[in-house]
C-alpha cells in the first residue's frame, strides 16, 4: 500500500470506529497500565466513580451541621479539630488532608476557595460544582469576593466582614452557616435536610427554614 | 463554567471525567503520590491551560486532570514512551473491533 492508501485506509477504520475523543484515550491509556502495574485497582476506580456519581453529596457535611446546631458539645470539639469530631458521625471517609469548620456568626461570614486547583472536602461535600472548579472562582473570590457572593444572589451588607479561606492539599474548610430562626422545634434529620452545599462552600448565606 | 445559579450540571459530565479524577484520588488516598504534590501537578497544569488562552471550560480542567495524571504516572515508572505504546493499541483496538462489541487489547 502506498503511504496515501494506508492514511486512507487508516482514516476510514477511524471514521468507522467511534474512537473516544483524545483525553478519554489518555485515561483509557494510563488506566490500563496503571491497573497493569498494580498502582490502582479497577474495582477501587469503579467504587469511586460510582460512590461520586450519585451517592456521596453534601448530605454528610449537612449531617455535620445538624448536629452542630443541636449538639453544643460536638460544637466545641467541631471547632477544636473538626477532622476529629465528624468521626463520630462516621463521615470522614478516606480523606487524607486535615479538616477545618468555620462558624458563620451575624458579623462574620466565610468563604472558601482553592487558588492552586481545585481542594474540595470532597469526602463529606460529594464532587464539587464546576463552578468550584473554574479559574474565574479561583481568581475573583479572592480579589472580589463581595462581588462574587452576590452574583450568587448573596448581598452582604457592609456591617458584615467576609474571611476568605484558601484550601490545600493538607487543609480543608467546612463553613457552618447560622441555624435559621423557627427552627427550635425541628429534629436533626429536618435540620440537616434544609443545610445547601452552597452554603458550606460559603456562597450562600441565609438558609431558609421551609420543613419538608 | 463560572455560573453561579448552576446547580443542574451532574457531577460529571463524561465517563472519562470521573475515571480521571478517580484515579487521582486513588493514587493519592492509597499515598502514592503525596497530597501536596498533587496539588501542585495540578496547579501548574492549569496555571499553563490559562496562560496558553484556553477557555475557562470543564473540559479544560479535566483535560488538565489527565496532564496531570500522565507526569504523576511518568514518576511513579509509567514512561512516556510506555503510554505512547499504550494508546495506539487502544487505537488499533478500536478500529478492528465491530460495534457493539466490548473493546479490549487481547487481540486473540
Amino acid at each position: 500500500m502506498t503511504q496515501d492508501s494506508e492514511d486512507a485506509a487508516r482514516l476510514h477504520r477511524n471514521i468507522h470506529s467511534h474512537l473516544p475523543s483524545d483525553p478519554a484515550l489518555r485515561v483509557k491509556t494510563l488506566e490500563s497500565l496503571m491497573v497493569e502495574r498494580g498502582l490502582v485497582a479497577p474495582e477501587s476506580i469503579d467504587a469511586w466513580v460510582e460512590a461520586y456519581s450519585e451517592e456521596i453529596g453534601p448530605k454528610r457535611g449537612a449531617s455535620v451541621v445538624a448536629r452542630a446546631w443541636v449538639d453544643p458539645e460536638f460544637r466545641s470539639r467541631l471547632e477544636a479539630d473538626a477532622s476529629e469530631a465528624i468521626k463520630d458521625l462516621g463521615v470522614d471517609g478516606n480523606a487524607t488532608a486535615h479538616l477545618k469548620a468555620l462558624f458563620n456568626t451575624p458579623t462574620q461570614h466565610h468563604l472558601v476557595v482553592c487558588t492552586l486547583c481545585s481542594c474540595y472536602p470532597w469526602s463529606i461535600l460529594g464532587m464539587s460544582p464546576a463552578w468550584y472548579k473554574s479559574a474565574e472562582y479561583r481568581a475573583r473570590s479572592v480579589r472580589e469576593p463581595r462581588k462574587v457572593l452576590a452574583e450568587f444572589g448573596t448581598d452582604l451588607p457592609d456591617d458584615i466582614a467576609v474571611t476568605v479561606w484558601d484550601s490545600t492539599a493538607e487543609l480543608r474548610y467546612l463553613v457552618i452557616p447560622e441555624r435559621p430562626a423557627g427552627t427550635d422545634e425541628w429534629s436533626e434529620d429536618q435540620l440537616a435536610a434544609i443545610v445547601t452545599r452552597n452554603a458550606m462552600i460559603g456562597t450562600e448565606r441565609d438558609l431558609v427554614a421551609e420543613a419538608s | 463554567m463560572f455560573k453561579p445559579g448552576d446547580d443542574a450540571t451532574p457531577p460529571f459530565e463524561e465517563p472519562w471525567h470521573a475515571q480521571a479524577l478517580a484515579m487521582a484520588d486513588t493514587l493519592v488516598t492509597s499515598g502514592q503520590v503525596s497530597a501536596p504534590d498533587w496539588a501542585e501537578t495540578l496547579g501548574a497544569e492549569l496555571r499553563a491551560a490559562e496562560a496558553q488562552g484556553k477557555p475557562d471550560t470543564t473540559a479544560t480542567y479535566f483535560e488538565a486532570v489527565v496532564a496531570a495524571l500522565e507526569k504523576v504516572s511518568a514518576d511513579l515508572g509509567v514512561s512516556a514512551e510506555a503510554q505512547t505504546e499504550r494508546r495506539a493499541a487502544w487505537e488499533d483496538a478500536y478500529a478492528r473491533t465491530p460495534h457493539g462489541q466490548p473493546v479490549t487489547l487481547d487481540e486473540t
